[in-house]
């Protein structure tokens, strides 16, 4: 077969002039029309920290992505059916300011710095920490935990729990809410490699 | 403007005036309009981003007394 060099370098030059131009429209293309998704693994099983994935699955969900949420560990706490008994511990947790939600605006505007020792002794602390926090929340409009989840839920999120942690625990399936699955590693890894976001809370 | 159905989300905070905004705009129809009152201060760059990645349609976006008003057209 013969070939015309001269030819050849013509279209050569060509393709690497058209190629990458086209490949770049058709990835873009290709990005724009893909539904993004996202995987959340919530580890923690306190008040507060119950917040960042309800919070980012709801609204992603709302922005029409696909959300996954692996509830392990800890995070078991946040599946159970009641979950109105969930606490917040200002002990050993030096970021979390300590303000009263209420009271005149000077009261409610000082932060009581209470040393670990002392929180550490009162009985009782703990609770009376979550009541403020709880009242906290609700002064400033913030949605409740449960209503979170259930918006969560209704929007299509999807929750998978780690059934080794349901065992180690003691938890029962019957402790949790409805709608779930019961997972290993295995099963959720391959659903957060084809995520475009992933976080572990 | 005209709109075809009203959300009042005074008082709530992030995330809630999102996720309401988008439940009631699954209630309306292709080209109606969805006005929303918010006091949520995040909520006036939170809605500009909603309707960028749903594709539903930020008519206008207004401040006023310390209220957000939102119109969004459905896509």
């Amino acid at each position: 077969m013969s070939t015309n060099p001269e030819m050849e370098a013509l279209i050569n030059q060509k393709l690497d002039e058209l190629l990458p131009k086209k490949l770049e429209a058709l990835l873009q293309e290709r990005e724009e029309s893909k539904t993004p998704s996202m995987t959340i693994i919530a580890t923690k099983g306190t008040l507060d920290w119950g917040y960042p994935p309800f919070i980012l699955a709801s609204t992603a969900a709302a922005l029409g992505w696909d959300v996954t949420v692996f509830f392990t560990f800890y995070g078991l706490q946040l599946v159970k059916k009641d979950i109105s008994d969930l606490k917040v511990s200002p002990l050993g947790n030096p970021g979390m300011p300590m303000k009263m939600p209420f009271g005149p605006d000077w009261f409610k505007s000082i932060n009581w710095n209470i040393p670990n020792i002392v929180q550490a002794n009162i009985p009782g602390f703990e609770a009376v920490a979550t009541g403020l926090m709880q009242q906290t929340i609700k002064n400033n409009g913030v949605a409740g935990l449960a209503e979170l989840r259930e918006l969560s839920q209704e929007a299509g999120v999807k929750f998978v729990v780690c059934q080794m942690t349901v065992e180690l625990f003691g938890f029962d399936h019957a402790d949790f809410v409805d709608g779930m699955d019961y997972v290993g590693a295995a099963s959720f890894l391959p659903v957060a490699q084809k995520a475009d976001v992933n976080l572990f809370i | 403007m005209n709109f075809d159905k009203e959300l009042d989300a005074r008082g709530l905070n992030c995330p809630l005036p999102i996720l309401r905004a988008k439940k009631a705009l699954g209630e309306l129809t292709t080209g109606q309009v969805l006005r929303i009152i918010a006091t949520d201060p995040g909520s006036v760059k939170d809605f500009a981003a909603f309707a960028k990645q749903t594709g539903n349609e930020l008519l206008s976006s207004a401040e006023n007394n310390k209220e957000f008003e939102f119109y969004i057209k459905r896509k």
